[in-house]
Parts: structure tokens; sequence; C-alpha cells
């Protein structure tokens, strides 16, 4: 099959019916002189003399593989079994774009309904989308869907500053110009601070679980009250920290969004990562994105099927609540094979790990003269470190070392200048640890 | 195809039945069967005052998603609940079971402007 979709003998008739006859004579304008100028190219190479100039590039940048990462706020440093990547790599998968015809595209469309699925039972929601960009987009997205179930009459979004601030912006470029006000998230609110602000006209309250901080904040009364005005509850959420705390579904979340990153994909200067979006069964309809579903074909044989979409992408589009409609199929795929090679258990392990290395992280650190940890409440993998001189001068230290320090919360946090967000996974050795908490002595 | 004379019908194959200054809104027989199977109704809120010819609600059937708009402007006294969880009843009795809303009627005069059903059964017809 041609992918030139025109005939030498159309061109011809596209030039005559604009009264010209040949290409270049589209081009007259351009000045000859400026149609192709010299370009001051060096010589060509041969495949092994680029090889060497790539790699020699390539070697110029620090590889995360020879630092001592304890680095998360919102992308996490973990194992991936290499098997994710052989299978990435197959082509039926990595070269496939929108494989949703369910004739040529069981496999593609059986790995998004295992995806959703697993999804749906780490975040105990009834349906998960086949993801959307990262969980930035995914936040953004929940509250387009938030708005929609008030059917625009509720107009107040409120955010809690214990999201991730960059998640919070990026909900804020989305949304500027619609007649939203996110509010909450501007100074210091704790819960019962958020809790004061719903009212009628409340949308939907977003909170962080595990927060930006790393802690457990206490959820037990927050839908109820989220409910008691009609509003929505959403959740981001870390999905390794799910294994191991109390589902956002039993908690009465309505709708969980978060990054997948932690699920296998690489950090990889920040992307492609994978946003997730599931939700209770009652708000499908007003999602965007795509949801793969099982059923059997006319024969009886099961089979994977794309079973629901926004119809106003596709036919009402005047109506659309959202343009998203591609979502992160590889990305997407590389979770699910991780969480299958996981399993639940496997899961859980990995959470065990980076909550009691985090922990034995975190007490050593808090034992230091003139640190101290913030352990006012539970936390999981990441946890808030004061540090007797300003963070850039800490990480300066531990980057000579070979240590890539946390990030500096007094950037987004006025108030926290000096406190540095660590964190923990199962990849930081005992060892690395341990000479963590030495170089912070010495600093 | 049933076609009951006591409803008016519009041109997008709503039906009304007026009583007094109420009015109950649905779809008419033969848009069901154009339709088909119908699989996901959306209504708008008790209160919500809408003008004639615009839309109130969304029907979505296996084989089209269609606007569905007023044929008389008037307040929303009513939303049949039931049918929005089981919308497959607008197949089996659109013009019982199957009524979406009920709305206070704005200007019953604008009622003029539809057909009767023997003009809705020509209309019918010719499509």
């Amino acid at each position: 099959m041609s992918y030139i979709p025109h005939t030498d003998l159309e061109r011809q008739q596209m030039l005559a019916a604009i009264g010209v006859t040949t290409i270049e004579d589209l081009f007259e304008a351009v000045p000859s002189s400026h149609r192709f100028p010299r370009l001051n190219l060096p010589a060509p190479l041969s495949e092994m003399e680029v090889s060497s100039e790539l790699q020699a590039f390539a070697e110029a940048n620090e590889h995360a593989g020879e630092f001592a990462i304890f680095r998360g706020a919102g992308a996490y440093h973990h194992f991936s079994p290499s098997a994710i990547n052989h299978l990435l790599l197959r082509g039926e998968f990595y070269t496939a774009y929108t494989p949703y015809q369910p004739e040529l595209s069981q496999g593609t469309l059986q790995a998004t309904f295992e995806y959703q699925s697993m999804l749906c039972a780490l975040t105990g929601m009834d349906a998960a989308n086949a993801s959307h960009y990262d969980g930035a987009t995914s936040l953004a997205e929940a509250v387009t869907v938030a708005y929609e179930v008030g059917r625009g009459k509720r107009k107040k979004v409120i955010l809690s500053p214990g999201i991730h601030p960059m998640y919070r912006e990026v909900t804020r470029t989305y949304h500027q110009g619609r007649d939203i006000k996110i509010v909450g998230d501007k100074g210091r609110a704790d819960l019962s601070d958020l809790i004061d602000m719903l009212d009628e006209n409340t949308a939907m309250l977003a909170i962080q679980y595990p927060n930006y901080f790393g802690q457990i904040e206490d959820l037990a009364k927050l839908a109820e009250k989220v409910h008691e005005v009609g509003a929505l509850l959403v959740m981001v959420v870390n999905p390794t920290a799910l294994a191991l705390f109390k589902s956002p579904g039993e908690l009465g979340a309505d709708i969980v969004v978060g990054e997948g990153q932690p699920l296998g994909i690489p950090l990889s200067f920040g992307g492609p990562y994978l946003g997730f979006f599931a939700c209770r069964t009652e708000y499908v309809r007003k999602i965007a994105g795509r949801i793969v579903g099982e059923t059997v074909d006319t024969q009886g044989r099961k089979a994977y099927v794309m079973t629901l979409r926004p119809r106003e992408q596709d036919i009402r589009r005047d109506k659309a609540s959202s343009n998203i409609c591609t979502n992160q199929g590889l990305m997407a795929l590389a979770a699910c094979i991780y969480l299958s090679l996981m399993g639940k258990h496997g899961l859980r392990k990995v959470a065990e790990l980076c909550y009691h290395k985090a922990h034995y992280a975190a007490a050593q650190i808090d034992a230091l003269p003139g640190y101290s940890v913030d352990m006012s409440k539970p936390f999981f993998h990441e946890f808030v470190v004061k540090c007797p001189k300003p963070v850039s001068e800490v990480n300066q230290a531990l980057i000579e070392r070979g240590i890539i320090g946390g990030v500096d919360l007094g950037a987004d946090y006025p108030g926290m200048t000096d406190h540095m967000l660590l964190a923990v996974t199962e990849v930081n050795s005992k060892d690395e640890i341990d000479a963590l908490v030495e170089a912070l002595k010495q600093v | 195809m049933k076609i009951p004379t006591d409803v008016k019908y519009t041109k997008n194959d709503e039906w009304v039945r007026i009583e007094g200054d109420t009015a109950t809104i649905g779809i008419s027989d033969f848009a069901q069967d154009a339709l088909n199977d119908i699989v996901y109704l959306e209504l708008p809120d008790v209160g919500a005052a809408i003008e004639q010819g615009k839309a109130f609600g969304v029907v979505e059937s296996v084989k089209a998603a269609s606007d569905l708009y007023m044929p008389i402007g008037g307040t929303v006294t009513e939303v049949n609940k039931p049918l929005v969880d089981e919308p497959e009843t607008i197949n089996t009795d659109p013009y019982g079971k199957g009524w979406m809303i009920k709305i206070k009627v704005k200007n019953a005069a604008e009622a003029d402007s539809l057909m009767d059903s023997a003009a809705y059964e020509a209309f019918c017809a010719d499509r």
C-alpha cells in the first residue's frame, strides 16, 4: 500500500486549478538566492564515526546509574525487571498507533484492559481509562469531570497545598480562561481548613495521598464532608504506596489520578510518563480518553474491544469537555507488565522495602546534630528534613560524594527554607543510606 | 408506528403533551425506532429554564447520539429519574413510561408551531 496520497496526475490537476504549472511556481515569491542557500555543515561521517561522536555526547551527561538517588518528588527511582523493556520493544507494540481495531489489535487491547483492571484493583475504583499523558494532566482532567458533573454550575475547585506544586500549576494552565476558581493551595491550609472552604458552589476537593511531603493525613471524615455539599473527592495517589495503605475507594474517593512512572517506567529526563485516571461508575460518561472492555465474539470466544469513548470527541464536538483522546499506550503497557511481574505480593514487598528503608534513613538523619525530620504524621517513602544549611549547599556537598540529594522545598513553599524533601526506595541499599547519613553529618 | 393524537410533534421528533400549563416531553416512536437500542440518557436538573428549540438533554443509542430539543419553552418541574437508569424503556414505551421531563409552560402560543399527529405522520412518511 502506498502512503503517498496524490498521484502525479492529481498534482497537475491541482496546480492547474490554481493557475500555475509547476510546484516551483508556488515558491516564486522566495528569491532564488534564499531558496537553497549554501549550508555550512561539516563533512559527512561514517556510521562508526557518528556512533562514537554520539557516544561522547551521551557520556557528557551524568548517568543515574552512577549515583545514589534520594530524590523523588513525583518521579521515583525503582527497579524495573528487564522483561519490561524487551516486551515494549516488540514491533507489534512499539510501532502501533491507536491500535483500536479489534480485528487486528487483540494483543494491545487486552494489555490495555489488563492495565485498566489492575489500576482499578489498586485504587479501589470501578473503572480506569486507558491513561493520559502524566499525573498532572490526569488531575487537570479530573477537574473537567467534576465541573461537568456539577453541570458547570459548581465553579469552585479546592486543591490541597499538599498536592505536587507542578500538578497544581498544570491544572491552572489547563483551566485558565474558564470560569473555574481554583482555591485552597496558596497558603499552608491543612485538611480542616480545606473542609471549611467546602460549599454548594464546590465542584471538587483534591488531596494527595501520600501528600507531597510523603505524609499520610487522617482522611477518615474527609469524603463524608465533601459529599455532604455534593462535591467530588479527588485523590492524587502514588501507586506504589497503594500496595501498603488503604485504597482511595475505601476512603470514599470519587476520582483517583496519579503518575504511573513508579510502575516500571524509567526516570529518563522526565518523560514519557503515564497519567492514570480511575473513577466510580457513575462518572464514566464524563471522562476523557478511552476504556477497553472484555466481551465475546460471535462464536463465543473472549475478545477485547473499545467499549467507551466520549461521544463528544467524535460526533458532537461542539459539546466536548476535553480534547484529550490519546493515551500513553506504551507506558501503560510498561505499567501492565510491571504489575503482572510483581503481582500483588511483589508490589507489596516493594512498598514495604521503600517504607522500612525510608524510616531507617529518617531515624538516622533525625539523630544527626543540626538536622531534624518531620515525623508528626505517618509517612511512606518520602520525608522532610530540616537542614542546618541552605539546601543548595547540602546538595552540592552530596553530589561531590556521588549522592543526589532531595528537592529544596523553600522554592515552592515559603517558610520552608532549608527544608529538603528526601525519597528512599527499594533500590537504595543500606550502604547508600549510611553514606548519605555520613555525608550529611560532614556538611 | 404509533403516532398518538393527544400529543404534538417537532421536526426533531420530540413529542409534547400539554395539559393546562404543564407539558410532558419525550421522543416519538419514529425516533426510538430510528435510533435503535437506547443505552444512555442525560436529562436537565429540576428548575432549569430552557427556551423552545434549545437542547435539554442527550440521548445515545448503539447507533447515534443526539441532542434533545425543547418543543416549547418552560421551566423543568420533574425529571423521569428511573428512565436514566433504564433508558431502554424509551424503546418499548416512548409515549408512556418513556417520558423524559415535565415542564411549566412559559408561553402556550409556542405550541402553535408544532405538528399534530396527521402532519407528523405525513412528515415521517416523506423521510
